[in-house]
């Protein structure tokens, strides 16, 4: 029986002893196809959702079927179905790329038949024939991930689970990569799950997205919903002189809400403020500044309505956020 | 489900190539126990002209001891390698493919086996080119080897349980003077029954090692001594199963896949 849905949790849990509930409860529901975001700051509790998911690490509490089967009583038929790329790309940097889809091809009880012409598909898929016969300890950041990629798809999982994959990686590769896990979801109804920090990177490539925070679930929905919850624009402001910075924020927040802290000049608008009236008003008192941006929402500014802090201030562990 | 000979083969492979391909830790386990054999069997071989000494080479006498220091090598650098599989996240890699506890396990051991098996051939070469006449001849050579593949079973599988026990490739080379200090207290450079300290002579008595080393001895200087050889494959034989439980033990903790 093909499963409605192919990820679906409940009330998971992950206690680590002497530390913290490193995910705390979480309820997600992915369906067949679907690229999920899971957006969040170093440990939210991110990779250790997906190293349970994965099977590889057993939950404390909840339950999770992904593929149709229970993760903590069928492992192996999990296993089965899944492909994943975790954290960090784990390479073997003595093998070359094609010692390594060998050794995966074979540990995967892939048809000897069918073992070459798998792997020539592969390399090839990730634009890695050329330096295929190349050792991975020379491949650049984006190779290794493109690798790591391959590895995960040669037993054709349905389900992938992609743990960070363009942390480090330069713009082109991230594009790169992000083009074909587009492909693997819209060509080959290949689910996707995707755990990122980088808010355009949930944007850009996640039908859905989940924030996670302190190993909660805090915001769910699709890019546009979500961003649409939040609804009204910010206003943000660079001034001419340092001085003027109080009298500023004095007056935009006669307009919105402040955001950020005192250091930023920006103001979520209240509903029915254009930015005209703010530079109406401006004009009138005679302030003079070097800029001023209006913002359609972002998925950081549903972070920071959800968190009361913006995602880069999570990452950067000011808010003490536990880091695994 | 992939068969258990293709995972082992594929991990043996694996294990075989990354030596082959890393001259650092391929080549000291060869070098270094052949070049102590000829510092040794140059500075001590006055050591043959004390009475009861069982042969008049002392080249013949030394040549077990690169066996057991070459079989230390490979259990760090084997050791080595997998803490650094689990502290990269290859061995997740490893672990979200069907193979089996058991193979992964075993994969490691066999590629540690065969390289054991060559660094013997190796030293057993080394000994010929010398000009060293092993007594118990070709059947001799060839028990030999099946005895480096032994002994290699079980460092391979010692280097194994301390890998899977600590995830460390520090703590392990932290542990290989450790491992070291066995052979020293052995009874590699003088029969036991000419050790004139007593407490020296105790310490090489109970130390296992002295019976691995006389096990290959006895088949270069004396041909074929039963006790000898019942007592070196008896503590090889122990060393295996024991190593090969502990680290089965460890692997089952490290592998917390559901």
């Amino acid at each position: 029986m093909a499963p409605t849905n192919s990820i679906v949790v409940e009330q998971l849990v992950r206690e680590f002893k002497k530390g913290p509930r490193a995910v705390d409860g979480i309820d997600l529901s992915v369906t067949p196809g679907e690229i999920y975001g899971f957006l969040g700051p170093n440990g939210a509790g991110k990779s250790t959702t997906v190293l349970m998911l994965t099977t590889l690490l057993p939950p404390t509490a909840g339950t999770a079927r992904v593929g149709g089967f229970d993760v903590r009583k069928e492992g192996p038929k999990v296993r089965s179905v899944i492909g994943a790329a975790l954290q960090e790309a784990a390479l073997d940097p003595l093998l070359t790329g094609r010692d390594h889809l060998r050794l995966q091809t074979m540990l995967q009880a892939i048809p000897k038949a069918e073992r070459k012409p798998r792997q020539t598909e592969l390399l090839d898929r990730v634009g890695l024939t050329d330096a295929a016969d190349r050792k991975v300890g020379g491949y650049s950041g984006g190779m290794k991930r493109r690798l790591d990629l391959a590895l995960a798809l040669v037993h054709r999982p349905s389900i992938l689970f992609l743990d960070e994959p363009t942390t480090g990686l330069d713009p082109q590769s991230r594009t790169a990569l992000w083009a074909e896990v587009s492909r693997l979801a819209r060509e080959d109804g290949v689910t996707v799950f995707l755990t990122t920090q980088y808010l355009e990177e949930a944007d850009v490539l996640a039908d859905r997205v989940g924030i996670i925070d302190h190993g909660k679930i805090v915001a769910e929905g699709t890019p546009t919903a979500l961003k649409a919850e939040i609804g009204r624009p910010s206003i943000h402001v660079i001034p001419c002189r340092e001085e003027d910075r109080p009298r500023i924020l004095s007056l935009l927040t006669r307009f919105g809400e402040q955001l950020g802290d005192d250091r930023d000049l920006a103001v979520r608008l209240r509903d029915g403020i254009g930015l005209a009236d703010v530079i109406r008003a401006m004009d009138a008192e005679g302030v003079v500044v070097d800029d001023v941006e209006l913002r359609a929402p972002t998925l950081d500014d549903v972070f920071l309505a959800k968190t009361g802090r913006t995602l880069e201030g999570a990452a950067s562990g000011e808010d003490g956020a536990p880091v695994r | 489900m992939s068969a258990l000979p293709t995972q082992i083969g594929a991990l043996a492979r694996r294990s075989i190539m990354r030596t082959a391909r890393q001259p650092a830790s391929a080549i000291p386990p060869l070098i270094f126990p052949v070049a102590l054999l000829l510092l040794n069997s140059g500075g001590l071989k006055a050591s043959t002209e004390l009475p009861g000494f069982p042969t008049d080479s002392f080249l013949a006498f030394a040549l077990a001891v690169p066996f057991i220091q070459g079989a230390l090598f490979s259990t760090m650098n084997a050791g080595t390698d997998l803490a650094r599989d689990i502290q990269t996240g290859f061995f997740s890699r490893l672990s979200l493919t069907p193979v089996r506890g058991s193979a992964l396990l075993a994969g490691q051991i066999t590629g540690i086996v065969v390289l054991g098996v060559l660094q013997a051939v190796f030293y057993i070469s080394v000994g010929l080119l010398l000009g060293v006449r092993f007594a118990a001849g070709p059947a001799g050579i060839a028990l030999l080897l099946v005895y480096a593949a032994l002994v290699a079973v079980g460092f391979g599988a010692l280097g194994s349980f301390l890998a899977l026990r600590t995830g460390s490739g520090e703590s392990i080379q932290g542990l290989f003077p450790v491992l070291f200090v066995f052979l020293f207290i052995s009874s590699m450079n003088t029969p036991r029954d000419l050790i004139a300290v007593d407490w020296f002579r105790f310490l090489a008595s109970i130390n296992p090692v002295s019976y691995l080393i006389e096990c290959v001895r006895s088949l270069v200087i004396t041909g074929w001594d039963a006790q000898a050889l019942a007592l070196g494959f008896g503590v090889a034989t122990a060393l295996a199963i024991v190593a090969l439980i502990a680290a089965s033990w460890a692997l089952g903790r490290r592998l917390e896949r559901t």
